[in-house]
C-alpha cells in the first residue's frame, strides 16, 4: 500500500502529462503482480467494490479522538478523509508489522459484507501511516481525483512494452484486473492477449485542423466532406455473446464506456456493427444545441423524464466493423458506401446518417462552411461547427494521423475583452502569470468578468503578458494578481470562443464555451474594449455564430 | 509564589521583572534573553543581548557587527545570575544554537523554550528535556493533523525523484537558517554525495554552519552554472525564489518545499509546489504534547500558532492552561512576502 500511496501523492501534485506518465510507468516496472494490476484498475476506474460513505468515517474518528479537536482540525484542513488520515490516532507501539498491500485491500474490499468493514477499515488505519491512510481513505470512498484519465493510464502501461496506447486499448475490454497477462506480453513473457469482449471499442480516428495555406496543398477531388456536428463523438457497437445474446455499447471518444448514461439508444444498436457517430438531441427531426444536449452528459442515472424531453440520437458517419468483418483498412469510400447500406437495413428513427457535402471545387466548399443552411445542412445549420474533411482512399487508423482527415471549424466568435486579474501557472509555467480573467464594460462602465483562458497565446505572448502582469499588480491574493484595468490603461486581449450560455454562476450572468486568447490588441485602450450588451446580443441569437 | 511574580507576558514579549530582562522581545529592551537566531525571535537594537555564541554569531551575520550595545554569550548547561533570578540556556533542538531558557527563583522553575524540535537533526545538538513548574511551548503545529515524525522517509522520497527524472533540476524550497543545512546534512547522511547548488540567499549561514563544523560536501553558488549542467541536480532555494524569475534558468525543474506546512494538502498546492517534503524544524503535535507531558509541568504558557487546540488539550490534561497572545512571532511564510529569505517552519 505504501508504494501506491506514494504513487498516488506524486500524481496529486504533478501537473504534467509526460511526468505523470513517466510516474506510473516507474511504478508499474518497479512493483510486482498482482499489485501493480490493482494499482491500474485503480487509475483506470475498473475497481467495482461497495464504496464506504462518509458518515461511516466520521463514525471511526469519533470513536477515537476529541471532538474539539476534531472540529479545529477538520476546520484547517478542509476534507473529511485527509484530515482523518492526518489525525487518526498512530500507537506506533502497537502498529501491526505488516503493512496491508493494495492486493489485500481490494481482495478484501470485493468480499467484505457492509458491517464488517469499518472494523476492517479501523484495523488498516492503524497498520499505515499518514500518507497510506490518505490513500486508502481515497479508494475505499471512491474518488481518487488526482487528474489521471484511464487513457493516460493505458499510455503509462503501453510504455512498459514500447508498445502504443492504442495496442493496449485494442486488448483492454477483454482483459479485468490483476492484468497478470497484460503485464506479461508487455515484458516479453507472454503471448499478446486476445480480446475477446463481443462489443469492443476500436481506437478512434482523429483530424487535423485546417490551417491557413493547407487547402492549397490538397485536391479538392480527393476528398468528400461532411458537417462536423456540434455533439459528442461516440463509438456504438453490437455483437453477439457466446451464447447468441447481444450485446450493445455506447463508447466516449476515449473508450470510456458511456451505455449506462444512454440506455435510450441501445436498443436501436440491433444489427452487429460497430458504428463512428456523434451523439445528439433531436426535437421535431432538428439537432439542438450543444447546450441541450449538456442535460444529459455526466450522468451516472438517467430518469424517464429526462430521456423523454431530451431525446437522443447517433448521426452516423462510418462503420468500422459489420457482422464480425473488420471494415477499418476498407478505403474511406467504399466504407461510407457500406454505412449507407446499414443505415437503410436497419431503418431505425433514433439513428441516421450524416449527409455528405457536395462540392468540386474548394471555392464551393468555403461557400458551404460559409453558410450551412443553403450549403445543405437545412434546418439543422445552426448545430453545424464547421465540414469534415475525409480522403476518399484513406483507411480508418487509430490516433491522429496527418493528411487523411482535416477538420475545418467555423470562425469562432470574438469580443475584445480587459485583462482583469492574473493567476500563477501550474508545472513549466509556475513562474508565468498564465491564467487569465477577464472582463467587458456594464451599463454603469464597470468592468465586469466575463471569462477564464489559459492558452491561445505563443510563448512570446506569454511572456509579453507575464511581464504586463509583473509590472502593473495593483493587489496580490495568494497565487493571484489584480493588474490595472481602467479605461485609460491596462491590457485588451482579444478572446475566441465557440458559444455562449446564460449563467447563474457568473456574476456577468453569461458563460463562454472553449475561450482563449486569440490576440493581444496593445494597441486599443481599455475603453474600447466590448460592452455586455455585446454579449447579451449574441445570446439572444441563441448562440447563432456571428462572423469574427 | 505565583509564576506571575517571575515572568509576566507583554504583548512584546517575556519580561522578568526580578531579573531585568525580557526573552525574545519584539521591541527594544535594554536587556534581551534570546532564544535563536530567526528573525522573528532575534531581533537588532537590544542594549544587551545574551545568547548562545552561535546565535550571537547568527545575529551578527545577518544585522551586522552594531546589533546590539553589548553581548554575552552563555554556553549550554552554564547558570548565570541575573537580579534575584538563576538562568540558564539548554539545547532545543531547533536549529544551530537554539536553547530553551530556564529561569528559576525560589524553587519556581519556569522554562521558555522558544522554538524547538524532539527530532534527531544532523546540524544541533538535540532537544535537553528540562523539567519545571511552568513550561512556555511554542503551538506553530499545534493541531493533531500535523505529524512529521519521518524526515529520513522524505529525503528518500526526494532521491527517488531526482533519480526518476534525470534530466529535470530539483529545487528545494528550505528556510535559509536552519532547514537549508539540515536537508544539505540528511542528503549526506543518505548517500547523496554530489554537489549541492546554493541560492544566494543560503549562502553566508551555510558557510557558517560549516565553519562551525557541520559536515555538508561539496556546495556551490548556482549562479555561475549553466543551465545544461543543472539537469539532474539538487538546488536550495529560499521557498520564495520557486516561483520567482529566478527559477527560469533551471531545466524543467521540480519544484519541492521543505517544511511542516507540506503536511496539508491545501497549503502544499496553494504554494504550486509539485514535491511537497514534509520535514520541519518545530515539534509536530506529538512532540509538541509528549514534551509537555515529559517536563512535569503543571502549568503551561503557549505562545504562538494553533495555541487554541493545545490549550484545550492541556485543560484536558488537568493542567493550567493560556494562550500568551505575542504579537510578531511566528510564521514569516504566512504574509506572502517573497522579499526575505529567512522565515522559518
Amino acid at each position: 500500500m505504501n508504494r501506491f500511496a506514494e504513487l498516488l501523492d506524486r500524481l496529486a501534485y504533478e501537473p504534467g502529462r509526460n511526468n505523470k506518465i513517466r510516474l506510473i510507468a516507474d511504478y508499474l516496472r518497479k512493483v510486482e503482480d498482482p499489485d501493480r494490476g490493482y494499482a491500474l484498475a485503480a487509475l483506470t476506474g475498473a475497481l467495482s467494490f461497495k464504496h464506504a460513505k462518509a458518515g461511516m468515517i466520521r463514525a471511526l474518528i469519533a470513536e477515537r479522538v476529541d471532538p474539539a479537536l476534531f472540529a479545529l482540525s477538520y476546520d484547517y484542513v478542509g476534507d473529511l478523509s485527509e484530515t482523518v488520515a492526518l489525525m487518526w490516532p498512530a500507537d506506533t507501539a502497537a502498529r501491526p508489522n505488516k503493512t496491508p498491500s493494495l492486493t489485500d485491500v481490494v481482495e478484501t474490499l470485493s468480499t467484505l459484507g457492509k458491517t464488517q468493514l469499518p472494523a476492517q477499515l479501523a484495523r488498516w488505519l492503524d497498520a499505515l501511516d499518514e500518507n497510506g491512510r490518505w490513500a486508502l481513505l481515497k479508494l475505499v470512498t471512491g474518488g481518487l481525483r488526482i487528474g489521471v484519465s484511464a487513457r493516460l493510464a493505458k499510455t503509462a502501461a503501453a510504455a512498459l512494452g514500447d508498445k502504443t496506447p492504442d495496442e493496449v486499448e485494442i486488448i483492454w475490454p477483454g482483459l479485468a484486473p490483476p492484468y497478470r497477462e497484460l503485464f506479461a506480453w508487455l515484458e516479453g513473457r507472454g503471448d499478446k492477449p486476445l480480446n475477446i469482449d463481443p462489443a469492443p471499442f476500436r481506437p478512434a480516428m482523429l483530424a487535423h485542423a485546417i490551417e491557413d495555406g493547407d487547402l492549397d496543398t490538397l485536391d479538392a477531388t480527393d476528398f468528400m466532406a461532411e458537417w462536423k456536428w456540434d455533439g459528442i463523438r461516440v463509438q456504438a457497437v453490437s455483437g453477439k455473446d457466446e451464447k447468441g445474446g447481444a450485446v450493445t455499447r455506447l463508447y466516449s471518444r476515449t473508450g470510456e464506456d458511456i451505455s449506462k448514461s444512454f440506455p435510450d439508444l441501445l436498443p436501436s444498436l440491433r444489427l452487429p456493427a460497430a458504428i463512428d457517430g456523434e451523439l445528439l438531441i433531436l426535437r421535431d427531426g432538428r439537432v439542438q444545441s450543444f447546450n441541450v444536449l449538456q442535460q444529459r452528459l455526466n450522468r451516472k442515472t438517467v430518469t424517464a423524464k429526462l430521456i423523454a424531453e431530451y431525446p437522443i440520437h447517433l448521426r452516423a458517419y462510418d462503420l468500422l466493423s459489420q457482422d464480425s468483418a473488420d471494415l477499418r483498412d476498407l478505403p474511406f469510400a467504399e466504407r461510407r458506401a457500406r454505412l449507407e447500406d446499414f443505415i437503410a437495413t436497419l431503418n431505425d428513427p433514433r439513428i441516421d446518417i450524416s449527409p455528405l457535402v457536395p462540392f468540386d471545387t474548394w471555392k464551393e466548399l468555403i461557400a458551404a462552411r460559409a453558410d450551412p443552411a443553403l450549403g445543405g445542412a437545412g434546418p439543422d445549420a445552426e448545430a453545424v461547427e464547421g465540414v469534415m474533411l475525409k480522403r476518399r482512399d484513406a483507411a480508418y487508423l487509430p490516433g491522429r494521423p496527418k493528411g487523411p482527415w482535416w477538420k475545418w471549424k467555423r470562425d469562432p466568435m470574438v469580443i475584445d475583452a480587459v485583462l482583469m486579474y492574473a493567476q500563477r501557472g501550474h508545472g513549466k509555467r509556475s513562474s508565468f502569470y498564465s491564467d487569465y480573467t477577464f472582463g467587458v464594460w456594464n451599463g454603469q462602465d464597470q468592468l465586469v468578468p466575463v471569462g477564464k483562458a489559459y492558452f491561445g497565446f505563443t510563448d512570446d505572448e506569454l511572456k509579453e503578458i507575464d511581464r504586463f502582469v509583473r509590472r502593473n499588480t495593483v493587489n496580490k491574493f495568494g497565487p493571484v494578481r489584480e493588474v490595472t484595468h481602467e479605461a485609460e490603461a491596462g491590457l485588451v486581449l482579444e478572446v475566441a470562443f465557440e458559444g455562449l450560455q446564460r449563467s447563474t454562476r457568473h456574476k456577468s450572468g453569461v458563460a463562454m464555451r472553449f475561450p482563449r486568447i486569440s490576440r493581444l490588441r496593445w494597441d486599443k485602450p481599455p475603453r474600447d474594449a466590448d460592452r455586455l450588451e455585446t454579449l447579451e446580443k449574441m445570446l439572444d441569437k441563441g448562440g447563432e455564430k456571428v462572423p469574427a | 509564589m505565583r509564576a506571575e511574580d517571575i515572568l509576566v507576558p507583554t504583548p512584546s514579549g517575556v519580561c522578568c521583572k526580578p531579573g531585568g530582562f525580557h526573552i525574545d522581545p519584539t521591541r527594544p529592551v535594554d536587556k534581551a534573553l534570546i532564544t535563536h537566531g530567526h528573525s522573528d525571535h532575534a531581533r537588532p537594537g537590544h542594549g544587551a543581548v545574551l545568547a548562545t555564541q552561535e546565535t550571537l554569531d547568527i545575529m551578527r551575520l545577518r544585522y551586522g557587527d552594531d546589533f546590539a550595545g553589548s553581548t554575552q554569550a552563555v554556553s549550554y548547561g552554564e547558570t548565570i545570575k541575573l537580579g534575584d533570578t538563576a538562568v540558564s540556556f539548554h539545547p532545543a533542538g531547533h536549529v544551530l544554537g537554539s536553547a530553551q531558557i530556564k529561569v528559576e527563583r525560589k524553587g519556581m522553575r519556569i522554562v521558555a523554550s522558544g522554538d524547538y524540535k524532539d527530532l534527531p537533526d544532523p546540524t544541533c545538538a538535540p532537544f535537553e528535556l528540562v523539567p519545571c513548574d511552568v513550561f512556555i511551548s511554542e503551538a506553530t503545529f499545534g493541531l493533531p493533523v500535523f505529524r512529521h515524525h519521518d524526515a529520513p522517509g522524505e529525503i528518500a522520497k526526494l532521491l527517488r525523484s531526482v533519480e526518476l527524472f534525470p534530466e529535470r533540476a530539483h529545487l528545494v524550497g528550505a528556510y535559509s537558517l536552519g532547514k537549508a543545512q539540515r536537508v544539505i546534512a540528511m542528503l549526506r547522511q543518505a548517500g547523496y554525495d554530489k554537489t549541492i547548488y546554493l541560492h544566494g540567499a543560503m549562502e553566508k549561514i551555510t558557510a557558517y554552519y560549516q565553519n562551525r563544523g557541520i559536515d555538508l560536501g561539496a556546495v556551490e553558488r548556482v549562479a555561475g552554472a549553466k543551465k545544461s549542467e543543472l539537469a539532474g541536480t539538487i538546488t536550495i532555494c529560499p521557498p520564495s525564489a520557486m516561483t520567482d524569475l529566478w527559477s527560469r534558468r533551471f531545466p524543467d525543474p521540480v519544484a519541492a518545499f521543505a517544511s511542516g506546512w507540506m503536511r496539508v494538502r491545501a497549503r502544499a498546492r496553494q504554494r504550486g509546489v509539485s514535491l511537497p517534503l514534509v520535514i520541519s524544524d518545530h515539534a509536530d503535535w506529538d512532540g509538541l504534547t509528549a514534551t509537555i507531558a515529559a517536563t512535569g509541568c503543571s502549568e503551561l504558557w503557549v505562545t504562538h500558532g494553533q495555541e487554541d487546540a493545545l490549550v484545550h488539550w492541556a485543560h484536558m490534561r488537568g493542567l493550567k492552561a493560556r494562550p500568551l497572545d505575542i504579537v510578531g512571532y511566528g510564521d514569516e511564510e504566512e504574509t506572502e512576502n517573497p522579499a526575505p529569505a529567512d522565515g522559518e517552519a
